[in-house]
């Protein structure tokens, strides 16, 4: 049963990431066009600028995503005895090296797992987290975050932060430069072009614009949704004890939103820190559908 | 060409045989390994039961009794020899070590030392990961016992004498969903 949730969560994982690059080819066509006049030029620019800003996400992406979120590294035990425990337990069942460990100060409790591989990750909670939960409701969400980090989920999220960065990039250059007017100019030179083809170019191009960010948005939503709820199901697995997440799962649905948190984080936390009702691109499956399932088990 | 096709195959036969055996070897590695992950856990308990015994004696006169017994058991634990002897001492002592615990909440002298403080998250801490290793030295135990009773794993565990590593048990208490009563 498990196991074939993962299976389907993997194959629809690949489909989803695949549907970002198209994506991200889409935009670096209709750019290419309103800029270049070239659709080619366009498709190429877009997957190098993909590929560069994956790559300095992978490499780098402790350090970034701690920086957007405000986290303190801590690195030792005596600093807070119980998250640096449980993570240690965690980490130990779930076979994973140690993950550094990050706090932050915000008092809506909540918890994110980032990085590159389980060899170099990071776990964070908030202090409200740590002044609320019990041990074993703690071990839950702890364990919640660490399933992200053995099933690679730290990697797809990463991934997929960087594309729809990426995507927003190209946005905001074909906009700039639809803007200055430069694409009158060179669509003066194209008047031999068939008429018909570059009408439907150029109205492609603009909804490109305006939709991408958004199907991007969608895109991202729907990867982290789905792995929500695997890696519920991957803590009761290292912990055994369906209630202490279900417990913890109720108080972070019953908490306030968080002060200061970075939008384009929001998928990788444990509870939607933002607590809007937007439900197209909810980061998180509701908290009473998590539960009913995790009651299930 | 016969004698050709022969060699690959005794070749492919020769490569499969080893790959299997590494892989049995590896699988038994890590029971072994996870073993010693609960061993360093016990060592770690009897280490700071000494202390927990000096802190206690001075607060709570009515323990003498639980204090005796906890350093009896963890001369037991450190005595035994086999993992299932071991771990039978080891679930005696954290039962005894939990009922006390739960007990110290009626000390309020007891419950403001510091020390005893920090005893008891270490402890509760050491608590937590014995059962969690437990349950990683059971996972593994279950992939290698698999490895050695499936095909054809269990003829080369079998030319080569592959012993079946053995199951701990989980004490009922810990199994027992605790009841709350309003």
């Amino acid at each position: 049963m498990l196991y074939q949730q993962i299976q389907s969560n993997k194959r629809r994982t690949i489909v989803l990431l695949l549907a970002f690059f198209v994506l991200v080819a889409l935009v670096g066509a209709a750019v290419g066009y309103l800029l270049l006049g070239s659709l080619v030029y366009g498709i190429v620019g877009a997957i190098i600028i993909g590929v560069i800003y994956t790559a300095i996400m992978i490499s780098n992406s402790t350090a970034v995503v701690m920086a957007m979120n405000h986290g303190q590294e801590i690195t030792n035990a005596d600093q807070q005895p119980e998250l640096w425990h449980a993570v240690e337990d965690m980490a130990m069942v779930a076979q994973v090296p140690m993950p550094r460990v990050f706090v932050i100060s915000d008092d809506s409790p909540n918890a994110f797992a980032t990085g590159n591989d389980p060899e170099h990750a990071a776990v964070a909670a908030t202090t409200g987290l740590l002044r609320i939960m019990t041990r074993s409701e703690l071990e839950g969400v702890i364990g919640h975050e660490m399933s992200h980090v053995r099933n690679y989920d730290i990697r797809i999220s990463t991934i997929a932060l960087a594309l729809s960065a990426a995507i927003t990039l190209l946005t905001n250059i074909g906009g700039n430069w639809w803007f200055w007017g430069s694409g009158e100019r060179r669509r003066d030179n194209d008047r031999n072009n068939s008429g018909g083809l570059q009408a439907i170019l150029m109205i492609f191009s603009i909804l490109m614009m305006v939709l991408a960010p958004l199907a991007a948005a969608a895109v991202q939503m729907a990867i982290s949704r789905n792995r929500e709820y695997l890696a519920d199901a991957g803590s009761v697995e290292l912990t055994r004890n369906p209630q202490g997440l279900i417990s913890a799962l109720r108080k972070l649905g019953g908490s306030e939103p968080m002060q200061d948190v970075d939008p384009s984080s929001a998928a990788l936390y444990i509870s939607n820190p933002l607590k809007n009702k937007e439900h197209l691109f909810d980061t998180h499956p509701p908290i009473e559908e998590r539960i009913a399932r995790l009651e299930k088990m | 060409m016969t004698i050709i096709i022969v060699i690959v195959i005794i070749a492919i036969l020769v490569l499969a045989w080893i790959g299997i055996y590494n892989g049995l070897v590896k699988a038994r590695m890590q029971t072994q390994e996870s073993w010693s992950q609960i061993d360093v856990q016990l060592k770690r308990r009897n280490d700071l039961i000494p202390n927990l015994v000096e802190t206690v004696k001075g607060y709570a006169k009515h323990e003498s009794e639980t204090l005796t017994k906890v350093t009896q058991l963890r001369q037991d634990v450190a005595a035994a020899n086999t993992p299932a002897d071991k771990m039978a001492a080891s679930n005696q002592l954290s039962g005894v070590l939990s009922g006390f615990f739960a007990r110290a909440e009626a000390y309020p002298d007891l419950k403001a030392n510091t020390n005893f403080n920090k005893l008891q998250e270490e402890l509760t801490n050491t608590e937590n990961k014995i059962a969690y290793s437990r349950q990683l030295f059971n996972a593994t135990t279950a992939n290698y016992n698999t490895k050695l009773q499936s095909f054809p794993t269990n003829v080369v565990a079998g030319v080569h004498h592959f012993q079946p590593s053995e199951f701990l048990q989980v004490p009922e208490a810990e199994k027992e969903v605790p009841t709350v009563k309003f």
